[in-house]
């Protein structure tokens, strides 16, 4: 075409013009201010599709600098295809380092997991988030649940939980456990397992919620109380994996992913966390986060 | 021996991608210019003009070649673009009443000043395949306009002229009355998230950027008792209409026309709660880019369905949030990404549910993944 050049486009660093950028950074800063309150922002469009990492991509984008490296995560894993574009994507519009190593990496996006490896000061986690509004599913409507935070009105939620524990004799929400954050707002920790949920309370990493369909933004500062809604007599407890090993690393006590071997219906378990069984089966065995909840298998019944 | 972790994620994509371009280009046939496009698939480029919420028919047709016709994916490349350029300006208001008129009608009477002009649809056609277009060549092209302009008479062509509005007859009757109980702040949907209840610009905007089909469909339910009423079209007008900005000087300038579609529904509405307050008239509005009077009905349906708080199954918030058709679509595929951690927390739970409720769950894979209760 003659006048192809009128189409070159030049795209600003980390793809976000500055303007905006910094308004989604202010709104961080507001998030971070009020833990676990779901700040709205413009979240602009991005060459991703909505539900795709949009909003976790907003806060990378937003945040990333020339000396960080960066990490992305897709349901465990660093090679997951969407994982790999969106690093691409990252990469291509910031020329920052990437790695797979959790340990290495200064910004780690994720969809649904908290890295098996125990993440520090060092890091800022980034999680995607498809519904931040953790009362959506007892409230369709927006200006009600807006009304019921402010209110700390979150009586529906409990009964919600009881009914549920009448009816399977368990709270059956799994990925996406409701949490209180720092005695206030209920939050959702987006849908990662139970066994990831403890590991947002009193982290020396900061962690940062994008939900860009939602066009909110939360967060989780570090040192901050995140509890997961339980009752007096009726507890939390996270996914049991007790007496399962990883067929991979002949290893145990982290998330395990359940794989069908054969049509038979035979199943074994694998360790989620891509860069953590491959450390794993270098010899490694990194840190973990230690908590009350990890270890607490065993039925009191 | 089953797989672990997937690796070779990168070359995976990479091919994905390739193999779209072969598909495209593997039949050898004369490549599409982006002239022909403009010309030729021009409803397509409203559509995408409009649902990507930029006005700019070459970068329009470049996405609608681009992704092989589907114009969902291209507006999505629009609004991505779109996203890229720096806000410099707001339009001032539209003067609609100014419009280079290409079409107008109204179903409220049967004749309005200045007439009904049908100009350019394909409402009265029959929808049956021609096949003589599959011999069209550039030779029947030329004998068809030169035929066309034989038919013309230029002296009998009107002078153009401004067309009074259907609305302002029943306006001046004291039958049609505006809403002065609504939020008429101005905001940017693009610039900041909408929070509801929404302004009536938040809706209008959203409205304008929302898929044709979704607006459709939510208009249709509306008519068919889900929500609102059947509406009559006071006037539907296609045509251009010239969008000016004014400069950091506060002068005017003029920076070209664009192509819109524009509805004004009438409906009835209910008075005040007062009692002995008559009911009135009030108009649903819609306005879009392009040629597109499917979408500007079903706006102008939804316009009113969203005012009439009585209505609690066509709120803005289920209006607003699911016709926006980019997000629509990237949440719907998103199913397509891998969700076995949290599919794995789910099993977690119902195993343990089928367990303490019927006891008798037949056993398959491993059979310890039993939730318990820990007391801290």
């Amino acid at each position: 075409m003659r006048s192809f050049a009128k189409f070159r486009t030049h795209y600003n660093y980390a793809f976000i013009d500055e303007s905006t950028k910094r308004e989604i950074r202010r709104k961080l800063l507001k998030a971070v201010c009020i833990p676990g309150y779901q700040v709205p922002y413009s979240s602009p469009e991005l060459p991703i599709a909505r539900g795709w990492g949009t909003g976790g991509l907003h806060v990378t984008l937003s945040i990333i600098g020339r000396s960080d490296t960066f990490k992305i995560i897709d349901q465990g894993s660093d090679a997951s295809v969407n994982a790999c574009n969106l690093r691409d994507f990252v990469q291509n519009a910031t020329k920052c380092e990437t790695t797979f190593d959790t340990d290495a990496a200064t910004l780690i996006q994720t969809r649904h997991r908290v890295p098996e490896e125990r993440v520090d000061a060092r890091h800022i986690v980034v999680f995607q988030v498809p519904q931040p509004e953790i009362l959506r599913r007892i409230e369709r409507y927006e200006n009600r649940t807006r009304d019921m935070h402010a209110e700390a009105d979150y009586a529906r939620m409990w009964v919600t939980l009881y009914e549920s524990y009448v009816r399977f004799g368990d709270m059956m929400q799994g990925a996406g456990y409701p949490v209180r954050v720092n005695g206030r707002y209920l939050m959702t920790p987006s849908p990662i397992p139970r066994w990831d949920v403890p590991r947002l309370s009193m982290s020396e990493a900061l962690f940062l919620f994008g939900a860009g369909r939602e066009k909110r933004l939360f967060a989780v500062p570090p040192h901050t109380l995140v509890e997961p809604l339980e009752f007096e007599d009726v507890k939390f407890h996270v996914e049991n994996f007790d007496g399962v090993t990883c067929a991979a690393s002949d290893t145990d006590n982290a998330f395990m992913d359940e794989i069908y071997v054969n049509e038979s219906g035979g199943s074994k378990f694998v360790i989620n966390d891509s860069n953590f069984l491959d450390k794993v089966l270098e010899g490694q065995r990194p840190p973990q986060t230690e908590h009350a909840y990890w270890q607490g298998g065993k039925d009191h019944e | 021996m089953g797989y672990f972790a997937v690796k070779g994620g990168v070359d995976a994509i990479a091919n994905a991608a390739e193999l779209v371009e072969y598909y495209r280009l593997r039949e050898r046939t004369t490549p599409v210019e982006i002239a022909q496009i403009r010309a030729q698939f021009g409803l397509a480029l409203d559509k995408i003009m409009g649902e990507g919420s930029l006005y700019a028919p070459e970068h329009a047709a470049i996405a609608f070649k681009q992704v092989e016709g589907d114009v969902l994916e291209a507006a999505f490349i629009m609004r991505a673009y779109r996203a890229t350029l720096e806000r410099r300006y707001y339009s001032t208001a539209i003067d609609v009443r100014n419009m280079f008129v290409l079409r107008r009608i109204s179903s409220t009477f049967k004749d309005i000043p200045g007439g009904q002009v049908l100009g350019s649809t394909r409402d009265y056609t029959q929808r049956l395949l021609d096949p003589e277009i599959i011999d069209e060549t550039s030779e029947r092209i030329e004998d068809y306009l030169r035929d066309f302009d034989r038919k013309v008479d230029p002296q009998k062509l009107r002078r153009v002229v401004r067309f009074g509005r259907v609305s302002d007859l029943l306006k001046e009757e004291g039958l049609l009355v505006g809403r002065d109980d609504e939020d008429r702040r101005l905001v940017d949907v693009t610039r900041e998230a909408v929070k509801f209840p929404a302004p009536r610009s938040a809706a209008l905007q959203m409205l304008a950027r929302a898929e044709t089909g979704g607006l459709m469909a939510l208009g249709y339910a509306g008519m068919r008792g889900h929500g609102a009423s059947h509406g009559t079209i006071g006037e539907l007008r296609v045509g251009r209409v010239d969008v000016r900005i004014s400069d950091p000087r506060g002068r005017t300038r003029y920076i070209g026309r664009v192509r819109v579609t524009e509805c004004e529904m009438v409906d009835k509405i209910s008075g005040s709660r007062k009692k002995g307050s008559a009911p009135r008239m009030s108009i649903g509005y819609g306005l879009c880019f392009g040629h597109n009077e499917t979408k500007a009905i079903a706006m102008g349906l939804l316009d009113t369905a969203m005012r009439n708080d009585s209505e609690q199954t066509l709120t803005q918030e289920f209006v607003l949030y699911h016709t926006e058709g980019v997000e629509s679509m990237g949440f719907i595929n998103h199913l397509k990404l891998p969700h076995y951690v949290t599919f794995q927390a789910s099993l977690n739970n119902l195993r343990g549910a089928i367990d303490r409720l019927e006891g008798t769950r037949e056993k398959t894979g491993f059979s310890g993944l039993v939730p318990v209760r820990v007391d801290s």
